[in-house]
């Protein structure tokens, strides 16, 4: 545990750093995209810094959950069923972040909070299918079954989420694709300049070590559950 | 035919029991009534034209009604421990799901079919439109019965049993509620079947993902 | 064979593995050279569980639970095997009423009959002397000598150590999921059963 410490240590600096870092580069030196025009929507344009590489760590860590729960499925090693609650736990924080933050966002652009675009809806009704998950676990006594349903559940759920997005397609998005569509693409899109890439980028990577930081510190809390789980259950024994 | 032969013993099964009390059944019936009389009040007020409503309060009667039988299918199973008495059988797992699963589709279908006259009396439909709408109702109907199935036969073990089941059900079948929506819209306005031929293959896409995927998991969620 | 031991024993936890119920956590099960996990079907063929649930439909007759279960289980001539089990259970004349309004006995004796239905070679007895009247309790006792008589492997877990010594050629006590005792019948008798007994129950 110790070593183990140590790591998450050394990782928390490194994480902080790379916030400092993508924080000051999104909100200083990254330029503003040429054609949005009124200053609202300027300002509320940085938040794509935050919000995509935000998304990008929800979608990572469900679909982490769901390996995860594949190979508990396959190994039935409890090790597998601790990541799988952490990373689908993690997500879930990301999700709810990012319909705030989504929110907030599309206030000054769509001059709406909310809207039922394909996406939006997909992200709302993935973080049902996930609090759901969290609920299934509850409510559940034997680790073992608790673990198996929870594999189940996870794999399902994560394949879902195309299927979801796929059928509520046939709305018309209003969502701006900014990465690998046509530029300016949607109400409030913007064109990615050089400096922007990197900036963006930067942010990304930022994101990443945040989520591999937050996994350790919160498997950490598992494995140590999951040993009084098992010490509970010699003394019950005894 | 071997396999077939269970599946079907399987489902003979669930209908002879539940004709014996009809307890379900009559259950279902009543509530998918209540839905739809809830709906019509509740429009009345605001709604200026009530039929762009009707395949919405369908939908809904329908989900929420096949949400009670899907809830007992298993608890049924659990009561004398017969899931057990299943389980030892030399039959694949894969057996008792399709069974369990068409038994379930089977009993939503037929209390929907009662449900539909009169929700077609009382939406002013054209009765002309109840076959068409038949068709929407099976398909739609074995797409909640595929995940249905699946997270009835884990409901029992949960500690919620009933209540968790519909919030751990709908969010994951919003794709099969979307399509059978939108096919029984289209029918409900009378749209050439070109036009809505897109949301019946959907719909049908979606019927084999969701049985597929839970006929694999099913294994997992009985295993001890 | 009849097995013995105190609650939390694991009596129940074998009986599941054995039945292919449950996933042993470590370990192989052997059953006429079928290997459990590798082949489960073939082991679910041989085996015939009667647990302290009866594994039966309430809301169906005796003769259609025999009937489903048939199916499951493949019986040739379905028919002519339940009746013959049904008359031997002294059920027939009920055939026709659901399971709900049969007796606590009557519903066990389904229950033996329902185990039996395919002829496993293997007899799993899961305490099934619970909550039976002392009738109900005769009868269970005359129905296991005629299914020993087939040559059947019967195994047996009880709380009654008056039926375990009765009922059983071997008899073994099962403490803590290790058997820590066992005999054969000549060699024991009900008071040394209960000495045996009480020494290592209360040492567990």
């Amino acid at each position: 545990m110790r070593r183990y410490d140590q790591l998450i240590i050394g990782l928390f600096i490194v994480t902080a750093l790379m916030m400092i870092i993508a924080l000051v580069l999104a909100l200083g030196v990254a330029p503003d995209p040429a054609n949005l025009v009124t200053p609202a929507e300027r300002f509320a344009q940085r938040i794509f810094y935050f919000h995509v590489p935000n998304w990008w760590v929800g979608f990572l860590a469900y679909f982490i959950g769901a390996v995860a729960g594949a190979l508990y499925l396959i190994s039935r090693k409890e090790q597998w069923d601790a990541v799988e609650i952490s990373s689908i736990e993690i997500g879930l924080t990301f999700n709810t972040i990012g319909l705030i933050s989504g929110s907030i966002w599309a206030r000054p652009t769509w001059n709406t909070w909310w809207t039922w675009e394909p996406r939006l809806t997909t992200a709302a009704i993935g973080w049902l299918m996930y609090v759901g998950y969290l609920m299934l676990r509850s409510a559940i006594d034997s680790p073992q079954r608790r673990a198996r349903f929870a594999a189940v559940f996870s794999i399902l759920a994560f394949l879902d989420v195309p299927v979801i997005f796929l059928a509520i397609h046939w709305w018309r998005t209003i969502h701006p694709v900014v990465i690998g569509g046509e530029v300016g693409q949607g109400t409030g899109g913007f064109a990615l300049g050089p400096t922007i890439q990197m900036v963006f980028f930067v942010c990304l990577a930022a994101f990443t070590v945040l989520y591999v930081t937050l996994m350790l510190v919160r498997l950490r809390t598992e494995f140590l559950a999951q040993r009084v789980e098992h010490l509970r259950q010699q003394f019950m024994f005894l | 035919m071997h396999h077939l032969h269970k599946v079907l013993a399987i489902v003979a099964k669930d209908l002879a029991a539940e004709l014996r009390t009809r307890e379900m059944l009559s259950a279902m019936f009543v509530f998918a009534l209540v839905v739809i009389l809830i709906f019509n009040f509740a429009f009345e007020l605001r709604a200026e034209d009530q039929q762009t409503l009707a395949p919405g309060v369908l939908w809904v009667a329908i989900t929420f009604s096949g949400m009670l039988g899907l809830s007992r299918s298993f608890i049924r199973e659990q009561d004398r421990g017969s899931l057990e008495g299943l389980l030892l059988t030399p039959v694949d797992r894969g057996v008792i799901f399709l069974g369990k699963m068409l038994g379930n589709a089977l009993f939503i279908t037929v209390v929907d079919l009662i449900v539909l006259p009169v929700f077609v009396v009382l939406f002013n439909l054209s009765g002309a439109l109840i076959p068409q709408l038949a068709l929407a109702i099976v398909l739609g109907t074995l797409g909640l019965s595929g995940v249905g199935t699946l997270f009835s036969a884990m409901a029992i073990h949960t500690r919620a049993r009933e209540i968790l089941l519909p919030v751990l059900l709908f969010p994951l079948i919003v794709p099969v509620i979307i399509s059978a929506v939108k096919l029984s819209a289209g029918i409900i306005d009378n749209l050439p079947f070109a036009e809505i031929q897109q949301w019946f293959s959907l719909l049908l896409v979606f019927d084999i993902v969701f049985a597929v995927l839970s006929f694999i998991f099913f294994d997992y969620v009985v295993e001890e | 064979m009849t097995l013995v031991g105190p609650n939390g024993a694991g009596k129940t936890t074998l009986m599941r593995i054995l039945a292919a119920l449950s996933r042993p956590t470590a370990g192989r099960v052997v059953l006429g050279g079928c290997d459990l996990a590798l082949d489960p079907t073939s082991v679910r063929r041989m085996i015939g569980l009667v647990s302290h649930r009866t594994l039966l439909y309430d809301d169906l007759s005796g003769e259609q639970n025999l009937l489903f279960y048939a199916r499951m289980y493949d019986v040739t001539q379905p028919r002519a095997r339940i009746e013959e089990l049904l008359r031997q259970m002294g059920l027939w004349e009920r055939r026709r009423d659901p399971v709900s309004t049969y007796s606590r006995g009557m519903q066990q004796r389904l229950a033996i009959a329902r185990a039996v239905l395919h002829s496993p070679s293997v007899l799993l007895l899961d305490e099934p002397d619970a909550g039976l009247d002392r009738h109900a309790t005769e009868m269970l006792g005359t129905l296991l000598r005629q299914t020993d008589l087939s040559r059947r492997t019967v195994l047996m877990t009880t709380h009654n150590l008056e039926h375990a010594a009765a009922w059983g050629e071997r008899i073994g006590i099962l403490v803590n999921g290790q058997i820590v005792f066992q005999a054969t019948r000549p060699a024991i008798d009900l008071t040394a059963l209960r000495a045996q007994y009480d020494r290592y129950a209360s040492s567990a």
